[in-house]
């Protein structure tokens, strides 16, 4: 039965009265994560906007067991949970560690592709919202070109970001998929196919942040929704090898014609130093990629 | 800090609402639902939900009439822009 918004499970994991901004993505995200999960699973998060929504010591305002770990460690701390589990035979509980960009791309990266090159058993998820949002929103290595950051303040980010999920890839993964928080059903339906399947998989979501891309709270999923239009974002999943474009890029690929990128970066207040070279620079890159994808996909 | 049944002291947080305060004090606009807008208010049926499924605080209810609980929403305004029948606006 597909999975619908009527119904999915009522059940919730994410309590209300929790510490993120409002309109908050990643919140959303992972409402939509942990419902897929029905609970059963140990979470293991680094330092990054997570642990704020986790909430402060005695109270948190997640229904799951949660580790903190430090920031370069959460696929360490992972195999460590994995381990645990297994040594002790609890084998209907899934492992699931999850970091913002900056603890994945940039941190956190040596101890993911160490666990992922052992296949430790767990689900990586990697929530983007393209900066240290937590810390006072400092370019990472998934901040887009053009963008203003705190540590970027005039002239824009002026590097590309990392493909994260086609390094993960090159780790011979089972299950590699990309999602947004504004697509909650479609990320649903992948974080519950990884559940299904052994060894380390690797979900890349992209989170849209209010405050730090400078936009108005109520335009989180319209945000989301414009990425992937515009091609900067494409859901896809790569199932042992297999490539598929899935939910709103499978039928944009159809239909052929994705928006512009200016109508996407004219949104927000982080690209309003952009220069005219850097949007066709941006939309080079975008137009590009869109291609390989196109040519890998096997579903169309 | 606890002490569990096996005697081992631990530190670990419990799950509660309201974990940072009454959030709807955050709120400077308000939503406010029209069930007669609203779909399964109209067809007294399961159907759309989607303020639910969008909504990041889980704080709007699946029930008929849709119920939004004041005391914990931020006011995003994120099911605004969702409702596909214009029933929920920000006063």
């Amino acid at each position: 039965m597909k999975v619908n918004a009527v119904n999915l499970t009522e059940t919730e994991y994410v309590l209300p009265g929790n510490r993120t901004c409002p309109g908050c993505a990643l919140t959303l995200a992972y409402r939509h994560i942990l419902k897929a999960l029905d609970g059963q699973v140990i979470v293991t998060v680094p330092a990054s906007c997570l642990t704020v929504l986790h909430g402060m010591y005695p109270i948190t305002s997640v229904n799951v067991p949660c580790v903190n770990t430090p920031f370069a460690s959460t696929g360490a701390s992972a195999t460590g949970l994995v381990a645990g589990l297994r040594a002790t035979g609890r084998k209907e509980i899934t492992v699931l560690a999850m970091a913002g960009d900056g603890g994945t791309h940039d941190i956190g990266i040596q101890s993911l592709s160490g666990a992922a090159e052992r296949q430790e058993d767990f689900i990586y998820i990697c929530y983007d919202n393209e900066g240290y949002m937590n810390t006072g929103n400092q370019r990472s290595g998934s901040t887009p070109l053009g963008a203003i950051t705190g540590t970027t303040p005039i002239l824009g980010k002026r590097q590309n970001p990392k493909d994260i999920a086609a390094i993960m890839e090159a780790h011979c993964l089972p299950y590699i998929a990309t999602s947004n928080s504004s697509y909650p059903l479609d990320l649903y339906e992948k974080v519950r196919k990884a559940k299904e399947i052994k060894g380390t998989r690797f979900i890349h979501v992209f989170a849209p942040c209010a405050p730090g891309w400078q936009f108005p709270y109520s335009d989180t999923i319209k945000i989301g929704q414009l990425a992937v239009e515009t091609g900067l974002v494409v859901l896809y999943e790569v199932e042992n090898g297999i490539f598929r474009l899935t939910s709103a890029s499978e039928s944009l690929a159809r239909k052929g014609n994705l928006k512009p990128v200016r109508e996407y970066l004219a949104k927000q207040g982080r690209f309003k130093n952009i220069a005219e070279e850097q949007i066709s620079q941006l939309q080079d890159w975008v137009n590009t990629r869109w291609e390989c994808y196109i040519d890998r996909a096997t579903n169309f | 800090m606890r002490t569990r049944d096996c005697k081992h002291i631990c530190d670990e947080s419990s799950p509660a609402i309201g974990e940072a305060g009454k959030t709807g004090e955050w709120r400077s606009l308000t939503p406010v639902i029209h069930h007669n807008k609203c779909i399964p208010a109209k067809q007294k049926k399961q159907s759309c939900f989607l303020c639910w499924l969008y909504c990041p605080d889980a704080i709007i209810k699946k029930t008929i009439p849709i119920q939004i609980n004041l005391e914990y929403c931020k006011g995003c305004g994120i099911c605004v822009q969702v409702c596909p029948a214009k029933a929920i606006t920000m006063a």
